[in-house]
């Protein structure tokens, strides 16, 4: 066993882990973070991406022990005093998702993506994403929630637009581009 | 009161899904830990055919952590056999298939043993340390040479390895003439070969499963898209009393058809519980999900059309192969027959005949996987439908206008028996014609031939219809199906005012909840946010036939629109009490009931809380607005639609490029337009990865090549166009909402929109076919031999790496178009 100290969504842990144990099985069975999930073996399909000190990784790839003095954010540490998240909203707004299964990796892909290009145009988004697989989709209203996001994100935009909503579940209201 | 609301039914209503979707707040199987959960995990055999001659697990069985170790001969007399629904013919041969292997194994990937540990670390560990000693016998893999005389056989106690010989002749049928006297006097006739090779439908969320023993009832969560079905299976299969299963569907990862089934992994986890009295959780790898999950399509499809030089169809004959793997899926052996009836499509096809072979392998079985049968039929005809058109010398749309049913004509009896009862392919097709520029590309296309131009232009058509909204019980009946085809709702009104909604479809990412809560609001006049859908669990949902076959709104959605009118009759009779007038005198709009020619009148909500409270209840009305409905369709619906490909093929390197893409789909009215759409590209996106990317590859010794992700080429971004999509409305005369499904309708018309596209642009090279998925190198060999159907390329994992990312391909300019 060894010990990993480690800054999850902004809380500290320290825990005993077997040295083997990936950094996606520590955070979803010995932290609970069950909103980062596991879609493969081999690193292709980008479910359980997290950041790492600010930056995406594929946590089946880390080891527990890799994170040891590092923070680390899942989907579950994106929404901040009830705020979404712009990349999220963007993803909701846009209907980004389907069965759901890959879209915390994506969104947390997305937002790495955002932070080495601001403004990307679909091209960039595609190739930014293209180590998440999403089976439902078709990726065209991923695509559109990311180059939405880099919109509301960008220096222009107003303040109160980056975290404007709170995460409430009734909330529904309808899309504003729904149709192609 | 005489505000006038808005209707929510077709409203792009953002998802109330999606709410914990995007925060992580999710209900995976695997998400879930119950006190004391023991973990299991398979072993599975590494070759396709063999005796399992002896299995030592004493080692495995000492292992720290280690609860317990199964084999099958442990579990036989418990274990029961995996059940297949759809006995196609009356002898058909079905094997017995049990869950855990006893004494042979018949395709690689089949289980053979399980363990059950503390942690799912040491349950995996554990798999290492048991040694099985298989003896090989030999393995059939090719459909031709196991129906070949002397072939070693898959299940020798059958004696055979084909499974079922189902044909569908219009004579015999009298739905229309004998195909053999209409090929035989006919003026044109074209005979074509196809392959639909073999897919995996590889849904995100590996399947999983947990079965908690320690309640009153077994409590069994599985990632599936039939929690109902698997209660009652898992009770036949196992004998256990229905009654004492709870079924649950917790939040699914997708499954495309891939889910439709009843597992031998359900059926392990729960003799596991059973045996050890503690919960045991299942969870699958991505490995174990493509080695063993069931597959899709392969088949060989024979087809020959016979035409007039003026290009009128006289007849079509359809014979197929296809490949069931070792063992029967639940309705594995009827996929084919759910294409029977659509390979005459769109067309006036005055005789016609389909004959399928189902074939035993030593390989994972085939069952569902989107479209199911529907894709391989609208592939085949569609192809056909080119190559007739080269033949004749005609246009390719032109042909399809001169054979397809018209407006005017519907209701129209097919030549496959089936009535559709609406439909506008004129008017789609020239959406589709006008947006796509259609004529403009086909200058292109002629500029780039006779410049000869390195990347060519290629135009795909695909005019399509499907059968879908599964379905009429009768008809199912007749099909030797099982079970029914009818779905349930309850609707229950809260003392508050809240509707419950519950549904018997089992929604997997298509956004039933707000769908349903969208129809609901509209129908009871209450507000979008008031509604609550409920499923998947057969503790609240306690009937249902749960959700595939594009069947959840055209049959569910009805289902739940009836329980809702029979809410407000109910309401109507309190009502009329406490307004102290005749029922008949009342008015039911926009949520109210008014008193007509007053302004006297009251809310569902108010009737609600007087039939909670129910003092004052009018003599013989019980206290309760709450209402059931089942339905059972008397149709099919019948979505349509057109859609165009433009396709840039390299004929240096043979890659390509989808420079657009078009679909103008008829799916009658819509719900809500974005999650439309968003089925719409899904759809696509798996019919285009069956053209250019995807194929489950088996060595010559059975085993599956393409057993990752990084094999198996689920297409990224990089590999998919942006779609230009728009909708014509006819709306279904077959249900009061007049909706038509639309979950595989993208799916059925892409593939051979993009095949036709990429056969177009290098016909003039000498190319009539190219094997899917269309790969750069099998492209480009087709191109090379500049003759179709020599030397077939030997498949192989990955399959060429087919990417149309631009980065790939000879990115110097030549290519013209907009990204």
């Amino acid at each position: 066993m060894t010990v990993v100290r480690v800054n999850v969504d902004g809380v500290n842990y320290e825990d005993d882990v077997e040295p083997r144990m990936l950094l996606v099985h520590y955070l979803r069975e010995r932290l609970g973070k069950t909103g980062t999930v596991v879609g493969c073996d081999t690193s292709n399909c980008g479910s359980c991406t997290i950041h790492l000190d600010g930056h995406s990784v594929k946590s089946c790839s880390v080891l527990a022990v890799q994170a040891d003095g590092h923070e680390v954010t899942t989907i579950e540490g994106l929404a901040r005093d009830g705020r979404l998240h712009p990349v999220q909203r963007a993803f909701r707004d846009n209907h980004a998702l389907q069965c759901g299964f890959c879209t915390p990796g994506m969104i947390m892909q997305s937002i790495d993506l955002l932070a080495d290009n601001p403004d990307p145009d679909e091209q960039a988004v595609r190739e930014g994403i293209e180590g998440n697989l999403c089976r439902c989709t078709g990726y065209q209203n991923i695509v559109r929630a990311v180059l939405d996001a880099a919109r509301q994100m960008s220096p222009g935009a107003a303040p109160d637009r980056e975290r404007q909503e709170t995460v409430s579940p009734q909330a529904s209201p309808v899309a504003g581009g729904g149709g192609q | 009161m005489t505000a006038t609301i808005e209707p929510e039914v077709g409203k792009a209503r953002l998802r109330k899904e999606d709410a914990r979707l995007i925060t992580g707040r999710t209900r995976w199987t695997d998400n879930l830990s119950l006190p004391g959960m023991l973990h299991m995990a398979i072993l599975r055999s590494p070759v396709a055919h063999a005796k399992i001659v002896s299995i030592d697990v004493s080692e495995a069985r000492g292992r720290a952590g280690v609860v317990a170790v199964y084999t099958g001969a442990d579990l036989a007399g418990e274990q029961g056999s995996m059940p297949c629904a759809w006995p196609i013919t009356e002898d058909m041969k079905a094997p017995q298939h049990p869950p855990l292997a006893v004494d042979t194994v018949r395709f690689a990937g089949e289980a053979v043993a399980v363990v059950v540990a503390r942690s799912a670390y040491a349950a995996a560990d554990a798999l290492e340390a048991i040694e099985v000693d298989y003896q090989d016998l030999p393995v059939v893999l090719d459909m031709e040479a196991a129906l070949a005389d002397g072939a070693a056989l898959v299940h020798p106690d059958l004696g055979t390895n084909r499974n079922a010989l189902w044909v569908f002749d219009s004579a015999d049928a009298g739905t229309g003439g004998n195909v053999e006297d209409a090929i035989g006097s006919a003026e044109v006739v074209v005979t074509r070969r196809f392959r639909q090779q073999r897919l995996i439908p590889a849904f995100m969320e590996p399947r999983s499963v947990v079965v908690d023993p320690t309640g009153e009832q077994f409590v069994v969560w599985s990632s599936t898209q039939i929690p109902h079905i698997v209660r009652v299976m898992m009770a036949m299969t196992l004998g256990v009393p229905e009654h004492k299963l709870r079924v649950i569907a917790p939040d699914v990862g997708g499954g495309f058809g891939g889910k439709l089934q009843v597992i031998p992994e359900e059926m392990l986890t729960f003799l596991c519980a059973r045996r050890l009295n503690k919960p045991v959780k299942y969870t699958e790898s991505r490995s174990e999900s493509l080695l063993s999950a069931h597959h899709g399509r392969d088949q060989i499809q024979d087809l020959t059309i016979a035409a007039t030089r003026e290009g009128k169809i006289t007849g079509l004959r359809v014979d197929l192969m296809v490949d069931m793997g070792a063992y029967l899926g639940l309705v594995g052996p009827g996929v084919p027959l759910l294409g029977a009836f659509m390979y005459n499509a769109i067309y006036k096809i005055p005789a016609y005949r389909f004959a399928c072979t189902n074939v035993f392998t030593n390989k994972t079985r085939t069952d569902t996987y989107r479209g199911a049968g529907r894709p391989e039929a609208t592939f085949a005809i569609e192809r056909m439908m080119d190559e007739l058109a080269v033949e004749l010398g005609m246009d390719p749309m032109e042909l399809r206008r001169k054979n397809w049913i018209t407006h005017e004509e519907f209701p129209y009896t097919t030549v496959a028996g089936l009535t559709y009862d609406s439909g506008n392919y004129e008017a789609a097709t020239d959406r589709a014609v006008e947006l796509f520029d259609y004529d403009g590309l086909r200058r292109e296309q002629r500029e780039r031939r006779d410049r000869g131009d390195i990347v060519q232009l290629g135009i795909g058509i695909s005019t399509y219809t499907e059968m879908c909204g599964l379905a009429p019980s009768r008809v199912l009946g007749a099909l030797s199906y099982a079970a029914g085809g009818w779905e349930h709702a309850s609707i229950r009104m809260l003392p508050t005012g809240k509707v419950e909604v519950v549904t018997g479809t089992s929604p997997h990412g298509q956004g039933h909840e707000t769908a349903w809560s969208q129809i609901i609001a509209d129908r009871l006049g209450v507000p979008f946010e008031d509604v609550e859908v409920l499923h998947g669990d057969t503790q609240v949902s306690h009937k249902g036939m749960d959700t595939y076959g594009s069947r959840s709104l055209t049959v569910g959605g009805i289902a739940a629109v009836h329980a809702a009118d029979k809410v407000i009759e109910k309401a109507r009779k309190i009502a009329a009490h406490m307004l102290e007038c005749d029922e008949g005198e009342l008015d039911f709009a926009a949520g109210r009931f008014t008193v007509r020619g007053t302004q006297s009148g009251t809310s569902i909500q108010e009737v609600a809380l007087a039939a909670f409270a129910a003092h004052n209840l009018p003599d013989g009305v019980e206290a309760s607005l709450d209402s059931d409905a089942t339905f059972d369709p008397e149709n099919f619906s019948f979505p349509h639609g057109t859609h165009l490909c433009a396709a840039e093929v390299d004929t240096e390197t043979g890659h390509v490029r989808l420079r657009s893409y078009v679909a103008v789909d008829d799916v009658g009215n819509v719900i809500n337009p974005m999650i439309v759409d968003g089925q719409v590209h899904g759809g696509l996106a798996q019919g285009i990865a069956q053209a250019l990317y995807e194929g489950a590859t088996h060595d010559e010794n059975g085993t599956l090549l393409t057993g990752t992700l990084a094999d198996y080429l689920v297409p990224s971004a990089v590999d998919l166009p942006s779609f230009t999509l728009d909708r014509t409305v006819t709306p279904s005369t077959s249900n009061p909402l007049g909706v038509k499904g639309v979950g595989e309708a993208g799916t059925i018309a892409s593939t051979p929109a993009v095949v036709n596209a990429i056969i177009d642009a290098v016909r003039h090279l000498g190319v009539a076919d190219i094997e899917m998925p269309c790969t750069p190198h099998r492209v480009w060999s087709a191109i090379s031999r500049g003759a179709p159907g020599n030397a077939p390329d030997a498949p192989g994992p990955g399959g060429g790496l087919g990417s149309i990312d631009s980065s790939l391909s000879r990115g110097n300019g030549r290519q013209g178009g907009a990204q």
